[in-house]
């Protein structure tokens, strides 16, 4: 029988078999942050252990930097001691920093890739759960505990038991104005929060192949949503070229060698999956979340829906409570104060001159307070050069230095209770951008053309 | 970590589906850099007002209910992968947690820090709630060397699962960290057989 994608990448990393079905998975690349990682490093202080292999991990601050004058001391100084503690921990330990003001500087899901990396086949794992990102490279890629983190820095290996494997297709062509953002959030409402559970999925169909990587990584990223362990795309020709030439990428022939390696990376026909599932492109919309989930999400033109039959009515109504909502509403028009164009699944540069070219020449509504945060100290670079962010400024959007921002607001960029935000982010919980901020997911060119707008508009009608 | 083999406890209801890990603990609070505290900011924004009075609706501040188990609706632990979450609960006193369904990050830092997550069938969830609303002293008895749970009051019960080597390590207090170590040996010769 066939194998999947998946598989040929996990058995390639069984180190060693445990009885009762637990592979010792070998990790290739490990990613570290300030939030996730002391602990694990204070755990190796205690054992009186070093980093196994230091040359595998590589560490970023971005959960908790400032997105203003970052070539200042941190004045939050909480902030700064955790962001501190990862340099100490970094120059202790002999791992690679791209630390606050140093050109390679991101979100760690932006910055992994665009440096090379992140290549096809790898093993990567994270403390953050959009490790998931990565998977567009046809990459096993998933996020982690601070007490794995601990264990990957002590051994290169994690205890893993198999996850299940679904594939999801989506194939046909997408109406314009509808982007990758659309087609995850569409398939999260589809399958709800919990539907990937204990899967590992795989994404395929000429939907899907037809996008760019910036666009496949939008949708691996998001995997995690629907309860997934990680998605993952087959690496083709524009996952190859992507990483060709990249800083960390190999060179030469040792290049040619490992592309022949990445081609072979694919679910073979006969190959058996758990759980499939199967999309149109043509029927997904413009999407936006209307709840306190990313499972909560619908078409812009659509209403807002009835308690589901099966569910609990409770958590359904306390949801919609919380973001003043009502069902049989329509999100289209409603009014928003706040856009967050950023965050580790749209702040990459094809995101920032999709929303640019559309704010070209116009000006933000009056009552928006626009944001857009780069993904990465290069996204910034690329931008200016660009001129994006003059176009950002002249259309009255506030144009940040990068890191996780409003995503999560746990430095100051929040939004304020009650208020409205459009965000390109992931996660729309209850005050995940601030103490009761009202989070609704959505595109990059729904975020700009809301922010123009001053209120929800249907991306496919916007010039 | 602590051994875990048997607890009998009266238990906090929290019958809310999809509760999420930035609910169990904000990102603002993931400033701290070591395990410890994290407790008292448990359900930080559904527990207290934001000038920090606790909020007389949610259910840790009544003090009818108690007790080292948290009973709580499906897909709890949802979202960020952040272990706070279960240093959290730990923290705050659970080392239970009883739900129809969880999200397989929670679960697993759950498990590595010694709070046993019980997953039941969902009718036994309702049953659980049902006993606590009709006797909120009502104990329970979470036995992970028999795989059960049990409302004692009733003598209803039901098995769970668990990975039988996170069950060792539950029992006997070990982590996954020592058990990598032991095969050091193992994970050399797998890098070597690698490079040829
Ligand atoms: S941008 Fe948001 S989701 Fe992405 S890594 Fe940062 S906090 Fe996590």
């Amino acid at each position: 029988m066939g194998k999947t994608l998946f598989d040929k990448i996990w058995d390639a990393h069984v180190a060693h078999q445990v009885e009762g079905g637990i592979d010792v998975l070998y990790i290739d690349r490990h990613y570290i942050h300030e939030v996730t990682s002391p602990q694990a490093f204070d755990g190796l202080r205690q054992r009186g252990i070093s980093v196994f292999r230091p040359e595998r991990t590589v560490a970023t601050a971005d959960h908790n930097v400032p997105t203003r004058n970052q070539h200042l001391p941190i004045q939050e100084e909480l902030s700064r001691f955790q962001v501190d503690k990862l340099t100490e921990n970094c120059e202790a330990f002999g791992i690679r920093l791209y630390g606050l003001g140093h050109p390679y500087q991101g979100i760690v899901h932006v910055i992994g890739p665009e440096l090379g990396l992140t290549r096809p086949g790898m093993t990567i794992v994270c403390g953050d759960s959009h490790t998931s990102t990565h998977g567009a490279f046809g990459c096993i890629a998933f996020g982690i505990g601070t007490s794995q983190v601990e264990q990957v820095l002590a051994t290169q290996c994690l205890m893993q038991k198999k996850p299940k494997r679904m594939r999801i297709t989506v194939d046909g062509q997408l109406q314009p104005g509808v982007l990758s953002k659309d087609i995850i959030l569409y398939i999260i409402a589809q399958l709800s929060a919990s539907g990937g559970t204990g899967y590992f999925v795989e994404y395929a169909g000429s939907a899907i192949r037809s996008l760019s990587m910036e666009a496949r990584m939008t949708i691996c990223n998001m995997s995690i949503e629907m309860g997934a362990r990680g998605g993952l795309i087959a690496p083709d020709e524009k996952a190859i070229e992507y990483v060709r030439g990249r800083e960390f990428a190999p060179q030469g022939a040792d290049f040619e060698e490992a592309a022949a390696y990445w081609q072979s990376l694919y679910s073979d026909e006969d190959a058996q999956f758990d759980k499939e599932y199967h999309f149109r492109a043509e029927d997904i919309e413009p999407m936006a979340t209307y709840g306190t989930n990313p499972g909560m999400g619908i078409g812009v033109g659509q209403a807002i829906p009835e308690p589901p039959a099966n569910g609990n009515t409770h958590t359904f109504l306390k949801s919609l409570e919380y973001m003043g909502f009502r069902p049989g509403q329509k999100l289209l028009g409603h009014p928003v104060n706040y856009v967050f164009i950023g965050s580790c699944t749209n702040s990459r540069i094809e995101d920032l001159r999709l929303a640019a070219a559309y704010v070209k020449g116009k000006k933000k509504a009056e009552n928006v307070n626009a944001m857009v945060v780069p993904g990465s100290k290069q996204v910034e670079k690329q931008a200016r050069e660009e001129g994006l962010d003059r176009i950002f400024r002249e259309a009255g959007f506030d144009f940040r230095e990068p890191g996780c921002s409003a995503c999560l607001g746990m430095n100051e960029d929040k939004v304020p209770k009650g208020e409205y935000c459009v965000s390109t982010s992931n996660r729309n919980f209850e005050g995940r951008q601030g103490p009761g901020a009202r989070t609704i997911l959505a595109s990059p060119l729904t975020a700009a053309a809301t922010a123009i707008a001053g209120r929800i508009v249907d991306a496919r009608e916007v010039k | 970590m602590e051994k875990f083999e048997k607890l009998r406890s009266t238990a906090v209801p929290l019958p809310i589906e999809e509760v999420d890990t930035d609910q169990i603990i904000p990102a603002r609070f993931l400033k701290a850099t070591t395990r410890e505290g994290f407790g008292d900011n448990l359900f930080r924004d559904w527990r207290f007002e934001p000038d920090g009075t606790p909020r007389q609706d949610f259910i840790l501040n009544n003090p009818i209910y108690g007790g080292q188990i948290l009973v709580a609706g499906r897909n709890f632990g949802c979202g960020s992968s952040r272990e706070h979450a279960a240093w959290a609960l730990y923290d705050y006193g659970f080392r239970v947690v009883v739900s129809s369904f969880f999200a397989d990050i929670f679960r697993g830092n759950a498990l590595n820090n010694g709070l046993l997550p019980v997953q039941v069938p969902e009718s036994f969830l309702q049953g659980i709630f049902s006993a606590i609303e009709a006797d909120p002293k009502t104990q329970f008895l979470a036995d992970l060397e028999a795989q059960r749970f049990t409302i004692e009051a009733t003598g209803q019960s039901t098995g769970f699962d668990i990975d039988p080597y996170k069950k060792m390590c539950m029992l006997n207090g070990y982590d996954d960290i020592d058990f990598l170590l032991s095969l050091k040996d193992k994970i050399e010769t797998f890098e070597q057989s690698r490079k040829s």
